[in-house]
């Protein structure tokens, strides 16, 4: 039987995310097939690395991936499948549980290891616990932690691409707008290295300072929630255990005193570095390089520094 | 109107989870216990919208040990009209939790179903969008705010790349996000209050619903651990160190 990856898209192509969720599922040993809901380049999708085929539905009530229009396509196609597969972004969580809760089966969420074909890794607990889950369920319905996979490549494939017909639309839910953050700057979720600030910069004006550090190195901003809820910076930029997960090469806390709940979002990198001025803040714990400073300090000579060796 | 709160019980996010010695799970025992932070954000709200005039009765439920009254209590302290513990020792998976608050909407007849986004016991971030499948209702996920009028609700939601603003027709089921407010600490007097309050006790097996479980636990081991670093005298040492040997710069 073949798995279902549902693809988080934009009207270009698909989102990381995606080729991400294609490495877990390429895991489970079958044939990978792409539902590709609304409008774009279905065809780029087509040329990814270990995808089978390409199923598209290009209606206009797929567009803005409301759940109320996405589940019952996805549940219409359900029944061809083992497994059903979606990054765990908000996209994802979004709509996952209501195709699993139509199916009438369990959700798996945030999988971090594929074990066996009914048996996955996933944490709990922001992380401090990691569970080993059996399911019954005859589709095995998951969300997938995208820095758990390494992304397949977007070159490499040639998957045939089939159109499915469209499901009704629902008048449930309507979409009237959307405010994205813009920037030049890598995404979050897909950056080599981020640079994160915490309470300690003490206002959103000061996040200048982590911004000429990372225009420096090509890194993108995150942030804890704390530095979020004074309203330094918006939402997309939360790093922790209900905001983005991350697990770049290099992460750089600043002023972040590195409570579990963020700790759970950025663990995983392969380099951490903390700077506070606080030596006991548990942020060093987890640091493989920690600099006890005033960040007003750090920042500007670590500019500095940068620009003498780069 | 109406509307039904679901609040959970976990371990208080303060508290670092350990995991027990026989690797079946998390230690409880002598543990402190609060109300999911995102619940508790759920039931600040459903306040106010009572308190605006656009809300009738807040009605809040949980599901799980007898001990779940004490938070119903705090939610019936922060001001809900009336709670309902649906009791029962076993764990109930989302999907079981979505049935039973699904069977509770239907006979108290809500408009409105508000849940915190995630519990931050087991992370799953599930039980209000399997409501919303098997109510037939639409969703208003990671909620960072919520307007209710003329029939509809408009739900900001937080979503990766920004915000992004949703129509449902009521009723509908809202998963509460951080921002959307702050909740307020109970008064002395209204924690007294409080105590008089109806609260009934519905036991699982009344329901006749199949809650049993779909995922067994194998087991539950603590993640490999991260080893502290060392401390750095300066920037330019920093700047060498991550050069030269992790190998990340440049």
């Amino acid at each position: 039987m073949s798995v279902l990856v549902i693809a988080e898209h934009d009207e270009t192509g698909l989102l990381p995310a995606t080729r991400h969720t294609i490495a877990a599922a390429r895991e489970l040993d079958a044939d990978v097939h792409l539902l590709f809901a609304g409008a774009g380049d279905a065809d780029a999708a087509a040329k990814t690395e270990g995808v089978a085929k390409v199923l598209t539905a290009n209606a206009e009530h797929y567009n803005h991936a409301l759940p109320e229009n996405l589940a019952p396509i996805v549940v219409k196609l359900a029944d061809a499948y083992s497994h059903l597969l979606a990054p765990s972004t908000t996209f994802g969580k979004n709509l996952m549980p209501r195709v699993a809760a139509l199916l009438d089966v369990a959700q798996i969420s945030d999988a971090i290891k594929i074990v066996s074909e009914d048996t996955f890794l996933r944490p709990i607990y922001a992380g401090n616990a990691i569970a080993t889950v059996q399911s019954s369920d005859k589709i095995k319905v998951l969300t997938v932690r995208t820095t758990a996979f390494r992304a397949v490549d977007e070159e490499g494939g040639s998957a045939t691409v089939e159109s499915v017909e469209a499901a009704s639309p629902s008048d449930l839910a309507s979409f009237i707008g959307q405010e994205l953050s813009q920037s030049e700057r890598p995404e979050l979720t897909s950056a080599k290295i981020i640079v994160s600030g915490g309470r300690g910069m003490q206002s959103g004006e000061n996040f200048k300072l982590l911004e000429a550090i990372a225009d420096r190195l090509g890194a993108a901003i995150g942030a804890s929630r704390a530095a979020v809820d004074a309203g330094f910076v918006p939402n997309d930029y939360q790093v922790g255990q209900t905001g983005k997960i991350v697990a770049p090469e290099l992460y750089i806390a600043v002023g972040i005193s590195g409570a579990i709940q963020h700790l759970a979002g950025m663990k995983d990198s392969k380099v951490i570095v903390a700077i506070n001025k606080d030596e006991e803040a548990p942020i060093f714990q987890v640091a493989d390089y920690g600099l006890v400073e005033d960040l007003f300090k750090a920042l500007p000579a670590l500019a500095e520094e940068l620009d003498n060796v780069l | 109107m109406k509307a039904l709160i679901a609040v959970k019980r976990v371990i208080d996010y303060n508290v670092r989870a350990r995991v027990k010695a026989d690797n079946t799970g998390v230690e409880t025992a002598n543990v402190k216990m609060s109300m999911n932070p995102f619940d508790e954000i759920a039931v600040e709200e459903a306040i106010r919208l009572k308190e605006s005039g656009t809300l009738d009765e807040a009605i809040v439920v949980s599901i799980g040990e007898a001990k779940c009254q004490e938070t119903l209590r705090t939610a019936l302290a922060m001001g809900a009209d009336r709670a309902i513990l649906v009791e029962t020792e076993a764990n109930v998976e989302p999907l079981g939790v979505a049935k039973i608050l699904k069977a509770l909407a239907e006979k108290e007849g809500v408009d409105l179903v508000l849940t915190g986004k995630q519990a931050i016991d087991d992370d799953s971030n599930q039980t209000g969008q399997m409501l919303a499948a098997l109510l037939g209702w639409g969703q208003g996920t990671f909620a960072s705010k919520l307007t209710l009028a003329d029939g509809k609700a408009e739900v900001v939601r937080e979503i990766d790349g920004g915000l992004q603003t949703l129509s449902l027709k009521l009723p509908a089921v809202i998963t509460t996000d951080l921002r959307l407010n702050e909740p307020r600490y109970a008064s002395l007097p209204n924690i007294m209050k409080a105590k008089q309050k109806p609260l009934e006790v519905l036991k699982v097996a009344d329901l006749d619903i199949d809650v049993r479980p779909r995922l067994k636990v194998l087991k539950v081991e603590e993640p490999s651990k991260r080893e502290a670093g060392v401390k750095v005298e300066s920037i330019a040492e920093l700047v060498a160190k991550l050069k030269n040997e992790a190998g990340v710069l440049g």
